[in-house]
């Protein structure tokens, strides 16, 4: 059911990024939208053998996060989202604004925070022979668990400490459900400004992706991919599955008027976001989503090019199944041209789909499509003027979403 | 459709129309409000898992549910799927799994519990591994995948899902001990914005483990008073010593008005509002001055478009830990002021403990059977009133009032506050 009343124009208006390929979202720009050749992703092959991971790149998070007790009382997953989320709202001419920092809202996709892989294994491995979990428990944990630290596991601490470490405090959500908190997070923060429910929302999500207890949690899915690094629509014929990496995605999201009047500059504007989750039946469910999607945000798809910057995952067969839908798109009597940035990146679970818009927005800025990550017929070469980004979420397990980012005219 | 009806501020009127609910005090609303009107507890002490050497030994378990072996997904899911069924069935919503709106879940963590990671662990996979090496290569064996729904988020509302038939993407959220509320808020807002004609709002959660207690025993935050488990949750009263973790679920079936009306459904009460405020202060404290509690409370009266002397009655968090209760006295009174000494606020944590990211749910559920039934749950244990916390808290027995506008509140860790309120059907 649509609503009659106005709908408010959604800008970004902040960008923090950091990743495997760089510190900040300038870091981003350099490696992916110069106009240079395809980035050489980073990786670590060896630390978790079998599974690659992409790890975080070097950075100061004494930047954003300047008190030494703050940065303790975080796990590395939250420090990577509240240095990401200090940079968007600097980036947003809102940090240290403190009228307008208690008027941003913030909207969080969140998994569970990290265990102490350490303190498991001492318990493990006393637990062997008393089969007795709940007495061991209680003699190794309480001496072993720091309660500072456990608390991070409640998956709002991210967004507890951005609220205190940056003062963002209009209101604090975090949304969970792996790559469906990401898609969640984005269309909340979307729906509210569009519909006049805030003016300013900071939204986005962190993923740290050197642990061993977030790998047990995804192999036994069997959703991770192992061996040699592949990019992500090579993997189809070998089973596929993902490479995490080690992300924070935090974007300023505005009403244009609200930016206007504080004469803030914007990347570009979001135009839709659609989402959904399907029964991942055999039989080309996520193309059918997709597809639906799409035809809530363009019965007729606009003429130009487009660009369509795919969240795909790597697991199969949602993988396989994306890009049936992207070969339709491909086909049409536009230039078209499609880029997984997972294989630039790795995979960010809930982070991946706000890094996907982030990157849409830093596209559209820079007028460059990233080069084709892989020597295929996939990711074809690009050189029409950028008008509109396409972003795909598609999760590992469930979750379907579109984003249509534009730049504002 | 014809005139629609809408809110002094032009908006949707957004109304409840199905309930149900799950505690320690049993299975099912009506049951639940009977034993906790009569003043009953649902806390005991604990003997799901032996309990030697734990500072805290009881708990509001829910032990209807024949779960082997237990689990916090599982209980937790057997809970929502009570709570969810009940509410719907008693909205008359929808068709048989296919319920007309959006499913929003308050969920509670999803990780693996030490008897899973023994699994894990227990089996050799050959050669010299150790560690999380050796649960790696287990893992990577396809023994244990049934382990997965444990530590994925989404598989509740997944569930439900498919169980209900709900309609797009679920939203599984978190705000800490706030996040039914939040749930109930998203809702709200989604129905408002036309997104949606009706959402079914859950919270639910069974992290009475091993590990859950220690955790908040580490935090000094629950009571240790396990002589009496029935007399150990005491919210406002002078020898409070920290909240009685707690099991339950709650649902509700929210509605436009108008779609309500159209289908003929039985309004059991109107969402006025919802407010919300972070706090920078600290993680598991609020900002001495109340000052987010504060802008909570005045934001979901503002959103409501009610004034504080409205407020009939008060569904406290009061969860009797001696941090939480005073600095909720503080912020009511900040906001009611001399309204605050002639509204009744009661806990309803004395009786079913404190059940974490539902109870924004449970205590939403129980702020509509009040209104519905005039009847105010007591504060039971409040033999010794603390002078610092003038408030009436309904005493230990239950009382009937005329009771049109509730306010419900909730408070979590992470500079969490949300706040709602309720009134009855419009006339």
């Amino acid at each position: 059911m649509s609503n009659a009343t106005r709908r408010n124009d959604v800008w970004i208006t902040g960008i923090g990024l950091v990743s495997s390929l760089g510190a900040n979202a300038d870091e981003h720009v350099a490696r992916l939208f110069s106009g240079g050749p395809a980035v050489r992703p980073a990786l670590d092959e060896s630390r978790y053998a079998p599974y690659p991971i992409h790890p975080l790149a070097p950075l100061d998070f004494s930047s954003q996060i300047p008190k030494k007790s703050d940065q303790r009382q975080m796990e590395l997953w939250q420090r990577i989202g509240v240095h990401a989320a200090g940079l968007a709202l600097s980036d947003a001419g809102i940090a240290g604004n403190a009228d307008l920092l208690d008027r941003t809202h913030l909207v969080v996709a969140a998994g569970s925070g990290e265990r102490d892989t350490k303190v498991d294994c001492e318990v493990l491995d006393k637990l062997g022979p008393r089969d007795d979990a709940a007495l061991l428990a209680k003699e190794v944990l309480p001496s072993a668990l720091r309660p500072t630290l456990f608390l991070a596991q409640l998956s709002n601490m991210l967004a507890g400490n951005i609220s205190i470490v940056h003062n963002v405090t209009g209101s604090s959500r975090t949304f969970m459900g792996e790559e469906m908190a990401g898609l969640a997070a984005m269309e909340n923060a979307f729906r509210r400004i569009q519909a006049a429910q805030a003016d300013v929302i900071l939204v986005g999500g962190a993923l740290n992706a050197e642990r061993e207890d977030l790998l047990l949690g995804y192999e036994i899915g069997h959703n991770l991919w192992r061996g040699p690094f592949r990019q992500v629509w090579e993997r189809r014929g070998d089973g596929g599955g993902f490479i995490p990496g080690s992300v924070g995605a935090f974007i300023v999201l505005e009403s244009s008027a609200h930016a206007r009047a504080r004469c803030a500059k914007a990347y570009a504007k979001i135009s839709a976001i659609e989402t959904d989750r399907t029964s991942r039946e055999p039989g080309e469910t996520v193309l059918h989503a997709l597809t639906q999607l799409l035809s809530r945000i363009w019965s007729d798809i606009p003429d130009g090019p487009l660009l369509t910057f795919s969240g795909a995952s790597g697991t199969e067969p949602a993988t396989s199944e994306e890009l049936l839908f992207l070969s339709r798109l491909a086909s049409l009597d536009h230039e078209t041209a499609i880029r997984a940035f997972g294989s630039a990146v790795g995979h960010g679970v809930e982070a991946h789909f706000p890094m996907g818009i982030a990157l849409a927005a830093l596209a559209l800025k820079h007028g460059t499509a990233l080069a084709p990550t892989e020597p295929s017929e996939i990711e074809r070469p690009f050189s029409a003027a950028i008008e509109r980004v396409l972003v795909t979420g598609v999760g590992h397990w469930r979750g379907e979403g579109l984003a249509l980012i534009e730049a504002i005219q | 459709m014809g005139s629609r009806m809408l809110d002094q501020k032009g908006r949707p009127v957004v109304v409840v129309t199905g309930i149900g609910l799950v505690t320690s005090l049993g299975v099912g609303a009506d049951l639940c409000w009977s034993r906790l009107t009569a003043g009953h507890s649902g806390v005991k002490p604990i003997t799901r898992f032996p309990t030697d050497g734990l500072r805290s030994t009881i708990a509001g378990t829910v032990d209807d549910f024949d779960i082997t072996p237990t689990s916090a997904y599982d209980l937790s899911m057997a809970m929502a799927e009570a709570a969810a069924s009940e509410a719907i069935v008693q909205a008359r919503i929808g068709s048989v799994s296919r319920f007309p709106g959006p499913l929003i879940v308050a969920t509670p963590p999803s990780e693996l519990e030490w008897p899973h990671l023994d699994r894990l662990h227990d089996h050799d996979p050959g050669g010299d591994l150790t560690g999380y090496q050796r649960i790696l290569a287990n893992a990577r064996t396809g023994l244990f995948a049934d382990l997965a729904k444990h530590v994925r988020f989404a598989a509740i509302a997944d569930r439900l899902q498919e169980r209900f038939g709900t309609q797009g993407e679920p939203l599984s959220i978190c705000t800490a001990c706030a996040s039914g509320a939040t749930a109930i808020q998203i809702g709200l807002e989604s129905i408002r914005r036309g997104d949606a004609d009706a959402a079914l709002c859950v919270g639910t959660d069974a992290t009475v483990h091993p590990e859950g207690l220690i955790r908040f025993s580490l935090l000094s935050a629950l009571s240790t008073a396990n002589e009496d488990p029935k007399k150990a949750s005491r919210p406002f009263s002078k020898r409070r010593d920290g909240f009685v973790m707690a099991e339950g679920a709650g649902a509700l079936v929210l509605e436009s008005y108008d779609a309500a009306k159209a289908r003929g459904a039985k309004i059991l009460a109107v969402v006025r509002g919802c407010g919300e405020k972070a706090d920078d202060y600290h993680r598991t404290r609020s900002s001495p001055d109340g000052a987010a509690m504060i802008a909570s409370i005045r934001r979901a009266l503002a959103d409501a478009g009610v004034s504080p002397e409205e407020i009939d009655y008060v569904n406290a968090h009061g969860t009797s830990t001696p941090e939480n209760d005073k600095m909720e006295y503080l912020s009511l009174h900040a906001v009611l002021g001399e309204h605050l000494a002639r509204t009744p606020i009661s806990s309803c944590k004395s009786m079913i403990g404190h059940t974490l990211i539902a109870a924004g749910s449970v205590e939403a559920v129980l702020s509509v059977l009040t209104l519905n039934t005039g009847v105010l749950p007591p504060t039971i244990n409040y033999d010794e009133p603390d002078p610092d916390l003038p408030l009436d808290v309904v005493p230990n027995t239950s009382r009937t009032a005329r009771v049109s506008t509730v306010l419900s509140n909730s408070f979590g860790f992470g500079g969490q506050n949300v706040c709602a309120v309720f009134s009855g059907e419009p006339a």
